[in-house]
């Protein structure tokens, strides 16, 4: 449950100068989108970096959580930890599949190219 | 509160591990895909939610200092911002239908050509976007309920409870957007 | 505790000033509109042990339509639909409801000292959200019903016909309710201990119920999201899980465990909180290792995120990622372990007593031990290899579910039912009871160990014929496993008839929920316990204690 944070001094100025902060860093975004670093993956990166820096700034200002307990800041980056589980443990799977036993199959099922009647599921074995 | 949001990043967090993983399978598609989404009209909504979670949390400070009017006026402006989201959302949808790019099974790609698996990124998107616009119109509800009690004085420096939880779960729904944004609309 | 302050005239029935909280306010609209959290538990139960009864009877059907190798009473595809139902009902509505939201509800708040949970409107919002569950549920069932098993794998659940969707959202409503149970416990916890109650004063029940609400909070969430997934591939048509569309039904599978395995430890959890308070109750001793045993409680609920790959180990997950979650899994073993030692040693040199309650714990301490241990041999992926999708395992899980989770939460409610009823009830019936259900369990439960590790797979309607002697003793166990339940039933309800006879503490335990009325006033306390010393402080004579 979250408490009222209480600050003495009450002026909004930090919530003004954090959205300028926000609306540039968005801008910001939409421009390293149109720059080619090289490889996508790096891409990607730069973009994640540039929303996890926005998104820490609604957190700790607009969300009070740098005047908050400490232990509201454990629960929303603990969600985010194990959050990270899940996608870490599946990227090792799904990373994998090839690599330790090469099987000659695809990750996953090739798309139907004509027909749907016509592409057998090659790659998956399903589950009972 | 901190608890629940917990359990709505975990629930949205779902969503983008699927999505960024079948990115790593079908990278080409998931380029061609995103070319049709309006990176315009995206940045504009990224800057509506910006504009309305700051207007969320003057309306929290009022509240907090016995502000009465302006906590009224800047929740009607954060109302007025999400309403003015979903507007354009509603543009980008009826864009994409008329495109022939639906969901699933409804998904006609001679509208734009380019790889078939671009289906499965359409469906993450309306997945994904869906969702978010389904949270926002809950906030939209919470926050004109607020306003109404805020106007009706309900609120003070001694309680203003309310304002500020409808205020982080608005500003949640401004972060998971923070995300949305790049992952689907500027990636490349 | 040893010592608390409270007004001195402790009685066994409730003061004529405060009525106890079966009797504060009659009717029906009195119960449906309460936020105490006493007659909210109470629903809870009463809920749990219908559905309980439901899956039971798809339990029984499914043992009799295996008494014979080909058809015996129900074609295949209705074999299919019970043995879905059976399990989701048992997953969904009974087990992972049934200690948090029906036990611990009642109890949690009295064993802190508190008046209620911290939100009780959300507790009834809860029940209400649970009840809506139950009725989508069983719409499912009489609209063609399910028949893809419990765990909905893909692609088959995408494209079969029933009312897949239907109960899919059954389960995404039911998950809400659990959610919002684990956030109403972890802020109960956290903040309405008693004055003089820190972390490590409170009961072990509650540590157990801690690392449950953790769970409950961090990962049903990932089962809402896989779930709309599921129902959106269904009506739309999105191909995230099916090959034919391009998906990965492997993706399902990962995304579905990552809850489901943390879920099952929601299902144990406090089954073996319940086995903390029975135990030193009943050897009249303090605990040993509370620390340990607490500490081990989070470490489990910790450690069962990153094991939920040793489902799919024959699933097409790569081999990388199998030796890493068969890695880990065997970790998991240390906490459980270190409990169960702890527990036995509690007993070692205590003044035990045979009640029911304890009988039901000394049950679990065999029976969760050889399900435990047959779950770490299928952590080990060149065993599982031969035995995933064998009756070994369906046998694994009915020894942790029900031998360990469905007998512990038996143990919880002999032990509670005086405090929550204010009778008790007939101690040589429930023995005989117990007697019927661990013989019966185990009559039903390990020749399929055995069934298993020969070949027969699960979730098969015909079988070749040379199981069929196993089956068949697998079969008549049941019997004697329902001739138990029915037992009880019947001296449970009977001892609902009599007046309320049950004194505030029948068992001479130490926690705060005994330091009350049987039943308790609606506001659990006359006034606000303050506490001195440890839950389990056996060792103090009545009357003494740190702050005396």
């Amino acid at each position: 449950m979250s408490e009222q944070a209480h600050h003495t001094s009450h002026s909004p100025l930090p919530y003004l100068l954090t959205l300028i902060a926000l609306l540039f860093l968005t801008g910001i975004t939409v421009g390293a989108a149109y720059v080619d670093f090289g490889s996508s993956t790096v891409n990607i990166i730069i973009a994640m970096l540039i929303a996890t820096f926005k998104a820490s700034l609604v957190a700790l200002v607009f969300m009070h959580l740098r005047h908050d307990k400490p232990l509201n800041s454990i629960i929303f980056l603990s969600s985010l930890i194990f959050l990270g589980i899940l996608l870490g443990f599946c990227m090792i799977d799904l990373g994998s599949r090839e690599r330790v036993y090469p099987t000659g199959l695809r990750k996953v099922d090739p798309p139907p190219t004509a027909a749907p009647a016509a592409a057998p599921p090659a790659a998956a074995p399903a589950a009972h | 509160m901190w608890l629940f949001l917990a359990t709505e990043i975990l629930m949205f967090g779902g969503l983008f591990v699927g999505f960024g993983l079948m990115q790593g399978v079908y990278p080409e598609a998931w380029v061609a895909g995103h070319h049709h989404l309006d990176r315009v009209l995206g940045a504009v909504n990224t800057v509506f939610l910006l504009c309305s979670s700051f207007t969320m949390v003057m309306a929290v400070h009022y509240a907090s200092t016995d502000q009465k009017s302006k906590t009224v006026m800047n929740l009607g402006l954060t109302l007025g911002f999400a309403f003015a989201f979903l507007v354009v959302k509603y543009f980008e949808y009826s864009h994409k239908f008329h495109d022939g790019l639906l969901p699933g099974r409804y998904f006609n790609l001679a509208g734009i050509g380019g790889p078939p698996q671009q289906a499965m990124f359409f469906g993450f998107y309306f997945a994904m976007t869906g969702i978010h616009g389904f949270h926002v119109l809950i906030g939209i509800a919470l926050i004109a309920w607020i306003m109404i009690r805020a106007n009706r004085g309900d609120f003070s420096s001694a309680y203003y409870t309310p304002v500020d939880l409808v205020g982080l779960y608005w500003h949640l729904v401004d972060l998971i957007w923070i995300y949305l944004f790049p992952l689907l609309y500027l990636v490349s | 505790m040893a010592d608390i302050i409270t007004s001195p005239h402790i009685s066994g029935h409730a003061d004529h000033h405060d009525v106890d909280y079966l009797h504060d306010g009659k009717g029906l609209k009195s119960w449906l509109t309460t936020v105490d959290h006493k007659r909210i538990g109470v629903m809870y139960l009463w809920s749990i042990l219908f559905m309980f009864f439901l899956g039971g009877v798809f339990a029984m059907m499914i043992r009799l339509e295996l008494l014979t190798p080909k058809e015996t009473i129900m074609s295949a595809e209705t074999y299919n639909k019970v043995f879905t139902l059976h399990g989701a009902i048992m997953v969904f509505l009974f087990i992972i409801p049934s200690v948090p939201a029906a036990l611990a509800n009642f109890v949690l708040p009295l064993m802190l000292g508190a008046k209620d949970v911290a939100f009780p409107k959300l507790n009834l919002f809860s029940w209400y959200i649970y009840m809506a569950g139950a009725l989508i549920a069983i719409a499912a069932m009489v609209t063609g019903g399910v028949d893809t098993g419990w765990t909905f794998y893909t692609p088959y659940s995408t494209t079969t016909d029933g009312s897949v969707a239907l109960m899919t959202f059954a389960a995404f409503v039911l998950g809400f309710s659990s959610i919002l149970t684990g956030v109403n416990f972890v802020a109960t916890i956290h903040k309405l201990r008693a004055p003089g109650m820190g972390w490590f004063d409170m009961p072990l029940f509650c540590w157990g119920i801690y690392a449950t609400a953790l769970i409950q909070v961090l990962a049903t969430p990932v089962l809402a999201i896989t779930l709309l997934l599921l129902i959106m591939e269904r009506t739309f048509g999105i191909g995230i899980f099916d090959p034919k569309l391009g998906g990965d039904p492997v993706l399902f599978q990962h995304f579905f465990w990552f809850y489901s395995h943390p879920a099952v430890y929601i299902m144990i959890l406090p089954g073996m909180a319940i086995i903390s308070e029975i135990i030193p109750t009943f050897s009249q001793k303090t605990i040993f290792g509370y620390r340990a045993i607490a500490f081990s409680s989070v470490a489990i609920a910790l450690v069962s995120f990153i094991v939920w790959g040793h489902h799919m180990f024959t699933s097409g997950q790569s081999q990388l990622a199998s030796a890493i979650f068969s890695f880990i899994t065997f970790f998991v073993a240390v906490p459980s372990a270190i409990k169960t030692f702890n527990w036995i040693v509690t007993m070692y040199k205590g003044s035990v007593a045979f009640n029911a309650p304890m009988l039901y714990a000394l049950s679990f301490l065999l029976l969760f031990g050889i399900g435990g241990l047959t779950g770490i041999f299928l952590g080990a992926v060149s065993v599982d290899i031969h035995l995933h999708d064998t009756y070994f395992v369906v046998a694994h899980f009915h020894y942790v579910m029900m031998g360990s989770t469905v007998i512990a939460f038996l143990g919880g409610l002999h032990y509670w039912w005086p405090k929550m009823f204010g009778r008790m009830y007939s101690e040589p019936a429930a023995r005989i009871a117990c007697a019927l259900v661990f013989i019966g369990f185990n009559a039903t439960f390990l020749p399929q160990f055995v069934l298993g590790s020969r070949g027969m797979p699960r979730r098969y309607y015909n079988y070749l014929p040379e199981f069929q002697a196993l089956h068949q003793a697998s079969t008549v166990g049941s019997w004697i496993l329902g001739l138990g339940f029915l037992i009880m039933a019947g001296y449970l309800f009977a001892s609902l008839r009599k007046k309320m006879d049950a004194p505030a503490n029948p068992w001479h335990s130490r926690t705060l929920e005994w330091q009350t009325a049987s039943p308790p006033i609606t506001h659990n306390f006359h006034e606000v316990p303050s506490v001195g010393g440890g839950p389990y402080d056996y060792y103090r004579p009545v009357g003494t204690g740190r702050n005396a």
